[in-house]
């Protein structure tokens, strides 16, 4: 991961002491409301039903078990002992108080964690996918250059204040694990005929009132180019994005309104005019960010060593083992993924003592290493095959094994209503019911990969509109109703959902879930037919029936 | 509005001109656009400085032929949260060479003279008294700066090479 | 749905004016004589516009101490005032769900 240098880190201390001064010229009322809004929102810091709320970033999802460590002592300190992941690589606490705020961010300063940019009208945290640079399928590790953009994208002076937010994503691989085309900008690497390393640029995607999936602006954007060619995407967007209506202001509805074709000639032509400028990344430069990412010294080991075999034959560490475990691009050793879904509890969720134990475990075991993912899981990226035995028992202990990722109760939810002013509707509780009534582990390892999204608002900050099951809550006479839809996905064949039929109330959710299950186990053509390759085969109206006999 | 320039506190030495009003002789004027551009050539053969202010949402290329002609324009800001001027300025000061006063007007509050500075802005219309007396200190809170722009500061990357020169490539594996 | 920050004052039965605490975001309530309440029971009930603006006003040039001032609906039971709407009733209460603890507290 990336090791903060002095110039890191003299940059977040001289925001924190920023941040200080605002909040007490806000206290003194120097500062009105309207005036201080967004620069604390341009730390991260928001204000909801209960509380303020402090999103920390994550950068490319990357934590340090030094770092995990600090947040836990945040969590202790300024909060109520228990921090949220949320499904931009960030962590959320929700119950601080503005003048200790100051203080908070200095101790997460001290690690290099911040909450800059993590909200207002700027660049937000740039994500990746949770098993970068230890993926087998990846040409490269992507956080190289998610660290290069994060460098260039903070604090800069001509971009922020955009008309809205703009969200990138970076990937490596022809399997997107970073939902890419959800993003304002996404670039996925890929090598060219002759063999040269660069970029697919995509821009214009986003979920909310009008979700779009993103469009190609550039098929192969060579790596030097990527700074030069982000400054032209957002100098576009900050000029002529609309400032009318907050509802149309990101730069989707820009590229929906020009046409992609179009986006694309404006961004070449502006572009034209600073590729060869400062911008233009020399071998150095990059070599120079490459140099503070710090790699593990892997051991020579071979798969499938005998402590493997022999833990296999224990029935839960094999199911376990079967669930959360997969391939690391490095020989003997794996990727464990942590669900923090336990059944029935608020998704994505971890307290101060997990954060503890989880940071020793990585520590142990992962090279000090912890990822999290946009699943609202984490990841311990890098454990060797004959350390997995120890490590499920350690992580069975802190009930953060559940082997149900990517499982029907391996729910993505947003805050909700519980927490959130821009809610209509609770998620969390809704996603607590499904995974209960599928706690049994058996049946949703039969049902196979099935993600469910739940969005308490039209937000989405669930994603609920590229889940297999969205869910999106909805306000009607004063009462909570759901809209479902099925068939949405995030990945490189990315889609939005079919809505299924007329919303329901709160305490049907679970049961429609439940009669989209059995639909799917009735007409999937052979068992490891997925969900979403049943929907594909035959659309929505089987299931419809199916949720709408009875109602 | 106390006007800074320099770091300080100046007095204005431009008359803005009305819509409608007449241009006197002498004296610095500042001018709106569509004024200005309907009689720019006759206007800069004034011998006094002449001034243009610029709304956020024309392109600023409309200006190029003025350019060093011109001894001010003032770019708009009508809220903080519309940041169309700071594109605006960065095209004038890099793209277009201009070497006039850019003022930044509208709302200018103490937490965007950074910004503003290394956009290229020379001079700031302050709604606050206090922020505008507080312009040096402000102008020093950071020392970081990661982007190039016309202002001429050290990036973070220059300085890094710098100091360790042409590191050796990435393929180097640290302990853990 | 419309935040109810952006509402007009239409008053539909009996209300409060409702806001959070600027130091820490404390749910608070504005009490008859024009200052804040962390107790519902505390808070003065207005059941028209023009009583919900003559509380309403001040509260909100009250920004050194609450901030997003707005009107929120209640339930008269028995003298007692009771959030009139589930989002008022998760302000008052907390999330409707037990929260996370952390082991061997």
């Amino acid at each position: 991961m990336y090791l903060y240098d002095e110039f890191d880190r003299t940059l977040l201390t001289e925001r924190v002491d920023e941040f200080r001064g605002q909040v007490a010229r806000r206290l003194s009322g120097e500062l009105t409301e309207d005036e201080f809004k967004s620069l604390r929102l341009m730390n991260g810091v928001y204000l909801q039903l209960h509380a303020y709320m402090l999103r920390i970033a994550i950068p490319y999802g990357t934590l340090s078990s030094q770092q995990l460590r600090q947040l836990a002592l945040v969590a202790r300190r300024y909060d109520r002992g228990y921090g949220h992941f949320t499904t931009r690589q960030n962590i959320q606490f929700n119950w601080i108080k503005l003048a200790q705020l100051p203080d908070a961010m200095a101790d997460l300063a001290a690690v290099g964690l911040h909450g800059m940019q993590t909200s207002g009208n700027c660049v937000r945290n740039i994500t990746t996918d949770q098993w970068a640079g230890v993926a087998p399928d990846e040409i490269d590790d992507p956080r190289v250059w998610a660290e290069l953009i994060r460098q260039h994208v903070t604090l800069h002076p001509e971009f922020s204040f955009l008309p809205r937010k703009f969200k990138i994503a970076v990937g490596a691989s022809d399997h997107d694990r970073a939902a890419l085309r959800i993003h304002d900008l996404a670039l996925r690497m890929h090598t060219n005929g002759a063999g040269e390393r660069g970029f697919e640029v995509m821009v214009g995607g986003g979920l909310g009132r009008t979700p779009f999936i993103a469009k190609t602006i550039k098929e192969f954007l060579p790596q030097r180019d990527v700074l030069s060619y982000i400054e032209a995407v957002l100098r576009l967007y900050n000029q002529y994005g609309r400032r009318d209506n907050i509802y149309k202001a990101r730069i989707k509805i820009l590229v929906h309104d020009k046409g992609a074709e179009q986006f694309g000639k404006e961004v070449e032509a502006e572009w034209q005019s600073i590729k060869d400028g400062r911008l233009a990344l020399d071998q150095a430069v990059v070599d120079e960010i490459a140099t503070r990412f710090q790699y593990p010294e892997y051991v020579q080991l071979s798969n499938d060593p005998p402590e493997l075999k022999k833990a296999l034959s224990d029935g839960r560490f094999a199911v376990w083992h079967a669930n959360s475990v997969r391939p690391h691009k490095q020989p003997g050793y794996a990727i464990v993924t942590l669900s923090l879904k336990p059944v029935g509890k608020p998704t994505g969720d971890c307290t101060a003592d997990q954060m503890d134990k989880i940071a020793e475990i990585a520590d142990r075991f992962s090279f000090s290493e912890i990822r999290v993912g946009h699943e609202q899981n984490l990841v311990l990226p890098q454990v060797a095959q004959r350390d997995l035995p120890e490590v499920f028992k350690a992580l069975d202990a802190i009930e953060v094994a559940t082997p149900n990722v990517n499982h029907i109760s391996d729910i993505i939810a947003c805050p909700g209503l519980d927490y959130c002013s821009l809610a209509n509707a609770r998620a969390i509780p809704v996603a607590q019911e499904i995974s209960k009534r599928f706690a049994d582990f058996k049946i949703s390892e039969n049902l196979g990969r099935l993600h469910v999204n739940i969005s308490g608002c039209i937000n989405a900050c669930g994603h609920h509109h590229v889940g297999h099951i969205g869910i999106l809550g909805v306000e009607k006479n004063g009462e909570e109703f759901y809209q479902i839809t099925i068939g949405g996905r995030a990945d490189e064949k990315a889609e939005l959902g079919t809505l299924i039929g007329p919303a329901v109330p709160y305490d049907e959710v679970a049961d429609v879930v439940e009669d989209l299950a059995e639909a799917y186990l009735d007409l999937r053509e052979r068992p490891n037919e997925l969900f979403i390759e049943t929907f594909k085969r035959v659309g929505v109206e089987p299931f419809k029936e199916r949720v709408y006999a009875t109602r | 509005m106390p006007l800074v320039r320099g770091g300080r506190i100046v007095a204005d030495n431009f008359t803005r001109i009305e819509d409608g009003a007449p241009i006197p002789n002498e004296g610095a004027v500042l001018v709106p656009a569509a004024r200005f551009l309907a009689d720019a050539n006759e206007l800069l053969q004034r011998q006094a400085p002449v001034g243009v202010i610029w709304p956020n949402d024309k392109n600023v290329s409309e200006l190029a032929p003025y350019l060093d002609k011109l001894a001010l324009i003032a770019l708009v800001f009508p809220v903080y949260k519309d940041g169309r001027a700071y594109s605006q300025a960065r095209l004038l000061r890099e793209r277009h060479n201009y070497r006039g006063e850019l003022r930044a007007t509208g709302q200018v509050l103490r937490d965007q003279f950074v910004f503003l500075l290394r956009a290229g802005f020379d001079a700031f219309d302050v709604v606050k008294e206090a922020d505008a007396l507080a312009f040096e200190e402000t102008a020093k809170r950071y020392s970081v700066f990661f982007q190039p722009t016309g202002d001429g500061r050290m990036t973070v990357a220059r300085s890094r090479l710098k100091l360790h020169g042409h590191p050796t490539p990435a393929t180097t594996r640290v302990n853990a | 749905m419309t935040s109810p920050l952006q509402q007009k004052i239409k008053i539909t039965g009996p209300s409060v004016i409702t806001a959070n605490r600027l130091g820490d975001g404390a749910v608070v309530y504005r009490t008859a004589k024009h200052e804040w309440t962390t107790e519902i029971a505390n808070a003065a009930v207005v059941s028209n516009a023009t009583a919900a603006t003559e509380l309403l006003t001040p509260a909100k040039a009250d920004g050194n101490n609450a901030v997003d001032v707005y009107v929120a609906p209640v339930k008269l039971e028995n003298d007692n005032i009771l959030p009139g709407n589930l989002r008022e009733l998760i302000r008052m209460r907390g999330p409707t769900f037990e929260l996370p603890y952390s082991f061997g507290a």
